[in-house]
């Protein structure tokens, strides 16, 4: 069923484990972010060490492609360079406005590639970027408070 | 003539179409929008085809077909509400008319009934969908008045045990929804109509999800305006009501200016055009106009009593299905007492959105998500529902799938 395409065994397990789903004491940058079509929300702390993404924890209420995709993104982003956090977060970006044509470059986006087939449903992309807009949004902020 | 839901359902030619891979459409989303029937969409062509010309100008035939056609419209949506045909104002939406009345009272100078300043109060409740809020919290905060609200119990009832504080000398307007586009709770109207007339405040009431399922007769409500769209009434688009009270229109100013509303113009000012032309500024939406006719037209023949004991029967029946799935647990009033046919549930730990994109793979079309009315599910504790409409084209057989494909995504998210 063309479903199964959207809701992979890698989200559902993502969505029922979810990475890093708590949020750190101690960050340099957090915030918040909703997704006002549908309520989701999330609240989303980075902290960074130098150049390196030090740690992303996260809390927040939403749909399985919401959640899981945050929780693939700190498994993905934590250790990172921020350039490379830059180009996986493009890579990502680039897949879900593919509209079903692209599959994803699995050594770059590992466990995201499983989020393919959310851009054949338009009006899910949104709950896939959430967690994507959220770390964009606080690793410009923690990187504005070491300058 | 018996009511026949299949047979009605053969007037809406999308209800034959198929969804995702040949699966019979199951429309459960006529709270969001309603489908038309044959007789709304030709009379919206046949106006193009036809008639279509700008009314109330122009000296010539098809000036004279249109603004019979518009003002027949007219006529129709009075006598469906019981109203007097000059107290119908075509908006574009419902949503359109519930701001006309809020920013119309901002307009009104010192003197006016309808003026608002620090210290007077504006009283909503908290089950508003957010376009019976916003422009009540927008209107505060322009004029300095305080808004107020009657918060919502725990089953989903307005709380009207402090009613004599919540509207009190200084309220100027109340405005409520008739039914929780949400909870499905009809708001009984007589306590608040009452006080809110002691204190010499209007009643604004939000009939979207009331006049196309039941009769509504505007002066046994007792309410001062009413708003509702033509689109959830199997209308068309693009066409809402704004009813006021005769005398009330009269003190109004007007919202938006421009042509036709006038009665005289100079350089330096104007004057207005009586209720309702004051209130309709600039060539109108005429065709859809003429489709609402034709959607009251075709509601009235099959008859507003009969659509809604169709849909308390579908209600009871939906309620008694769902009640009896484990995990879910039903927003709002769980018997027909008071209460029409909206039913939001959620599912255990299945999100609304997941739940609805699965019912999608069956061709079930369900609403998830807050449903404009946030503050409300906020205070209820879930951030989002699911939410199923009936309206007079279903049947027990679409309530049938539905409760099929609930528990389909059960098994379908427990792997």
């Amino acid at each position: 069923m063309q479903l199964d395409n959207l809701y992979q065994e890698v989200i559902l397990d993502h969505y029922k484990n979810p990475q890093n789903k708590k949020l750190n004491t101690t960050f340099d940058a957090q915030v918040h972010h909703i997704n006002p079509s549908c309520g989701d929300e999330i609240t989303l702390n980075v902290t960074l060490e130098g150049n390196t993404v030090k740690s992303v924890s996260w809390d927040g209420v939403g749909c399985s492609i919401s959640q899981a995709s945050v929780s693939i993104l700190t498994d993905l982003l934590i250790g990172k360079n921020l350039e490379q956090a830059q180009v996986i977060a493009d890579s990502f970006m680039h897949l879900m406005q593919s509209k079903g044509t692209e599959k994803g470059d699995e050594s770059l986006l590992e466990d995201a590639v499983a989020l393919a087939g959310v851009s054949q449903y338009p009006a899910r992309i949104k709950c896939a970027l959430l967690g994507w807009m959220a770390f964009k949004d606080a690793s410009v902020q923690a990187l504005a408070k070491q300058a | 003539m018996t009511f026949d839901a299949h047979a009605i359902a053969k007037d809406f030619p999308i209800l034959d179409r198929t969804i995702r891979d040949g699966k019979r459409l199951v429309y459960l989303d006529s709270g969001a929008t309603s489908q038309k029937p044959n007789v709304v969409i030709n009379a919206e062509s046949d106006f193009y085809r036809l008639h279509n010309a700008a009314v109330h100008r122009g000296a010539h035939q098809l000036a004279e077909e249109a603004t019979d056609a518009y003002e027949g419209a007219r006529e129709i949506v009075a006598t469906f509400l019981n109203a007097s045909v000059d107290e119908i104002v075509f908006t574009k939406s419902a949503t359109e008319s519930l701001n006309l009345i809020s920013y119309a009272m901002g307009n009104a100078a010192p003197g006016n009934r309808y003026h608002l300043k620090s210290g007077d109060s504006i009283v909503v409740t908290e089950m508003e969908h957010h376009a019976n809020l916003i422009p009540w919290q927008q209107l505060a905060a322009r004029t300095g008045a305080t808004l107020k609200w009657f918060s919502v119990t725990d089953e989903g009832r307005l709380d009207l045990s402090q009613i004599n504080s919540v509207i009190d000398e200084k309220t100027k307007v109340v405005a409520l929804t008739h039914q929780s586009n949400v909870l499905g709770t009809i708001n009984p109207l007589d306590a608040i109509t009452k006080r809110a007339h002691e204190v010499g405040a209007v009643v604004v009431l939000d009939a979207c999800q009331s006049v196309p399922h039941m009769k509504t007769d505007v002066k046994a409500l007792d309410v001062d305006f009413l708003a509702f769209s033509g689109h959830k009434a199997v209308g068309p688009t693009g066409v809402g009501i704004f009813w006021g009270r005769a005398e009330l229109l009269a003190d109004l100013p007007p919202f938006l200016t421009g042509g036709s509303m006038i009665e005289n113009v100079t350089m330096e000012s104007a004057t207005w055009a009586p209720a309702p032309k004051k209130f309709e500024a600039g060539v109108p939406n005429m065709a859809q106009a003429v489709g609402l006719g034709a959607a009251l037209t075709y509601l009235t023949g099959i008859g507003m009593e009969k659509i809604h004991q169709h849909e308390i029967a579908l209600t009871k029946y939906l309620l008694e299905g769902l009640s009896a799935i484990s995990d879910l647990r039903i927003i709002g009033p769980k018997t027909t007492e008071l209460r029409g046919g909206v039913v939001s549930f959620t599912l255990g730990d299945i999100h609304p959105h997941d739940l609805g994109q699965y019912l999608d793979s069956q061709g079930i079309a369900v609403r998830t998500g807050h449903h404009c009315a946030w503050p409300l599910t906020r205070k209820l504790g879930v951030p989002a529902t699911t939410r199923a409409s009936v309206y007079l084209y279903n049947t027990t057989d679409d309530l049938d799938a539905l409760i099929v494909g609930v528990q389909g995504a059960q098994k379908y998210f427990g792997r």
